[in-house]
């Protein structure tokens, strides 16, 4: 057999049938399901009288709309002040209740960004294919299998058949070898790609990462590498299941036990791109190389290291790109060439499903473990990205680091993010944030958004602008 | 779902790179439970001078008039003149029903996110990728002559330009088919609900953990 890449093996052992026209019915293991994304994937099934084909392969949980302020948050969904985000976790619960499908209601302990939730549950598995009402979902590519965002009309088409028709993506691998700088992490190494390739450098392509870097890293940074995968133009992101892997998946709630274990893990080991497979295009980074990156403007791409300076429009040749700087400059609110470590946030914002897990927020408080917040920065927000990190974040005093620095410790959600709830930017703020979109408006109308690592957020806190956390 | 045959019609200009899911449709308009109504917010901070709220009334609300698709020139458009990457972001199909409740049936850019450019087609818009010179040729053609229509054929895979010129263009069989047809993919699938079945039986056999239950 002629070898095959990581992504090949999984679309291939999930082929229901292959049609002549190039496009493959694909069986969907595990559907995962959020508040915004699926309320009109419900009714499509009530209107066309369809049945759900495959109850228990769904898990269903609110993350975007939830407070994250413990008041608010303690009224459950009755409590919710908004009263449209209300209703739309309300017809979630509704929904579930109505289909019987599983769901982590609001204030329940396993509740989180569902993102975080998936594999912390052991939901999703190596070798699954996982599918959500959400680009990120190529998060849970980390463990080993395919997953990638879906629109609502394939949530609805998931429902009611347990598959999708896809079309099969191009391979192509991003490898990072050598060893990272002290301080540089995993949303590092993926801003870096990013800012290598572009935000539509993977369009078309199933993104696998590999080298000597991302073997040594834990699940967690795999996983902050994955979800960022959509913000490089690629559906899915993917990393091979080893030791790693099977040390994080062992143990976990939905996670197979005894023989049953002992039998996954051996189909598991096979999850791995093999020695000679043919990718379509390969990316390569030196892992020495990377410095802990920032975003000026709004795209992920437009990413410096942090000793950067901000591009000068009238150097740039081609005609939209000029446009594009100039647009995102005033947007931003910054000047052409000024350096990045001159740029002073107002809020702060650590959280997210890119950056909001144990390690993640261990590194934030390692930073801030002993000093305050500047007086420059309004607010500063630490938001974990589950009930279940939250507790072991407290379980580790995590939270009383934030809370004596003078940041806000919150209940889990999307929160800042997108800002679906209360927690927002003002219009003109500029925001440290560890989440994946620096898109206008993206946090709040005219926010500004800077992508950075845990540990730079807590630092840009600390001193009330961009530093570089390697001299931290 | 709508079928898309052909198109002949007003074209408007989104004359920038990237532009994003959040700027065609901000997020707080992603809270209705409903699937209309979100033509009014289609790049609502872009179009108004304020923000927007979902339920508000947007006759009453500043326009910016710099913003090219306010232009009295483009009212009624239904093709949207785009750059590279149009659509990136979330997988939110509130951007393709926001364009659709708008009256665009009809995309031209150099290239589209997966996700979006797929949520189109289940929404009855067609995307059509040209090449960049093509595309800039066209946005010249566009800021020359008001009123500047395009003719979008999907049967025969071309646009035609007002003085003739005509361009081909490349669509997957399978969604053109379903386009063509106004298909329900939903329905078609099920029309193999015996070789999922046999699939899963299957796969339950080689790999049992995939079949744990969640409860
Ligand atoms: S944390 Fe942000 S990116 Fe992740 S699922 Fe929530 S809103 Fe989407």
């Amino acid at each position: 057999m002629a070898a095959q890449t990581l992504y090949d093996k999984l679309w291939q052992s999930h082929v229901v049938v292959q049609r002549d026209d190039g496009s493959a019915l694909i069986y969907i293991d595990r559907h995962l399901i959020h508040e915004v994304t699926s309320p009109q994937a419900f009714e499509g099934l009530r209107l066309a009288g369809r049945s759900l084909w495959r109850r228990d392969a769904n898990l269903a949980v609110p993350d975007h709309n939830v407070p994250t302020e413990r008041v608010e948050r303690s009224g459950g969904v009755a409590g919710i002040a908004d009263p449209i985000s209300r209703l739309q976790v309300q017809t979630l619960d509704d929904n579930c209740r109505d289909y019987d499908i599983v769901e982590f209601e609001i204030n329940d302990r396993r509740q989180g960004i569902v993102h975080v939730v998936g594999p912390e549950q052991g939901a999703t598995l190596p070798g699954m294919t996982v599918v959500c009402g959400d680009s990120h979902t190529s998060t849970h590519g980390a463990l080993g299998a395919l997953a990638h965002g879906i629109g609502t009309s394939e949530v609805e088409h998931v429902l009611a058949t347990q598959c999708l028709i896809q079309q099969k993506m191009k391979n192509m691998l991003v490898r990072i070898d050598g060893s990272l700088q002290k301080g540089v992490t995993a949303k590092d190494v993926v801003l870096a790609v990013i800012g290598k390739i572009g935000t539509a450098g993977g369009s078309g392509y199933a993104m696998e990462f590999g080298g000597e870097v991302v073997r040594n890293m834990s699940m967690e940074g795999r996983m902050t590498m994955c979800n960022m995968s959509i913000e490089a133009g690629a559906r899915m992101g993917m990393v091979a299941v080893d030791d790693i892997t099977l040390d994080y998946v062992r143990g976990r709630t939905y996670a197979p036990t005894g023989d049953m274990w002992e039998q996954a893990v051996a189909a598991w080991r096979e999850l791995h791109s093999d020695d000679d497979a043919h990718f379509d295009r390969v990316v390569e980074l030196r892992g020495e190389d990377i410095k802990p990156q920032v975003t000026w403007g709004t795209s992920p791409e437009m990413v410096l290291p942090i000793d950067g300076h901000l591009p000068d429009p009238a150097k740039i040749e081609n005609h939209t790109q000029r446009e594009g700087v100039l647009r995102a400059l005033e947007y931003m609110g910054l000047q052409a060439g000024m350096p990045i470590t001159a740029i002073r946030p107002d809020r702060v914002f650590i959280g997210s499903c890119t950056n909001s897990r144990i390690e993640d927020l261990r590194s934030a408080a390692a930073v801030v473990r002993g000093k305050r917040v500047a007086s420059s920065v309004k607010q500063a927000l630490v938001v974990p990205g589950s009930g279940e990190v939250k507790q072991q974040a407290e379980a580790e005093g995590l939270d009383r680091i934030f809370i004596d620095a003078g940041m806000e410790w919150r209940e889990p959600g999307c929160s800042m993010c997108l800002a679906m709830n209360a927690d927002k930017l003002g219009a003109g703020e500029h925001c440290a944030s560890t989440s994946n979109r620096n898109f206008e408006g993206r946090q709040g109308f005219g926010g500004r958004t800077h992508l950075v690592s845990p540990a730079m957020a807590a630092a840009a806190a600390i001193a009330g602008h961009f530093v570089d956390v390697r001299e931290w | 779902m709508k079928s898309f045959i052909a198109e002949r019609g007003v074209v408007a200009p989104m004359d920038r790179a990237n532009v994003d899911t959040d700027l065609i449709i901000p997020k707080q308009f992603l809270k209705s439970i409903r699937r209309s109504g979100f033509g009014p917010h289609l790049f609502d901070e872009l179009r108004y001078l304020d923000e927007g709220y979902p339920g508000q009334d947007c006759s009453k609300r500043p326009q910016n008039m710099e913003f090219a698709l306010n232009l009295p020139r483009y009212q009624g458009a239904s093709i949207l003149l785009a750059r590279e990457n149009f659509g990136c972001g979330s997988s939110r199909e509130h951007a393709p029903w926001a364009l659709e409740d708008q009256g665009f049936r009809c995309i031209i850019a150099p290239s589209f996110a997966d996700i979006f450019y797929n949520n189109c087609f289940k929404n009855g818009i067609l995307p059509i990728v040209l090449g960049a010179d093509v595309v800039d040729s066209l946005f010249r053609e566009l800021y020359a002559a008001e009123g500047y229509k395009l003719k979008v054929d999907l049967e025969a895979q071309q646009v035609t330009t007002p003085s003739g010129d005509v361009y081909g263009f490349e669509v997957d069989e399978f969604r053109r088919h379903c386009l063509l047809k106004g298909l329900d993919d939903i329905g078609l699938t099920l029309e193999d609900a015996a070789m999922i079945r046999a699939y899963e039986q299957t796969a339950r056999e080689r790999s049992p953990w995939l079949f744990d239950v969640i409860k």
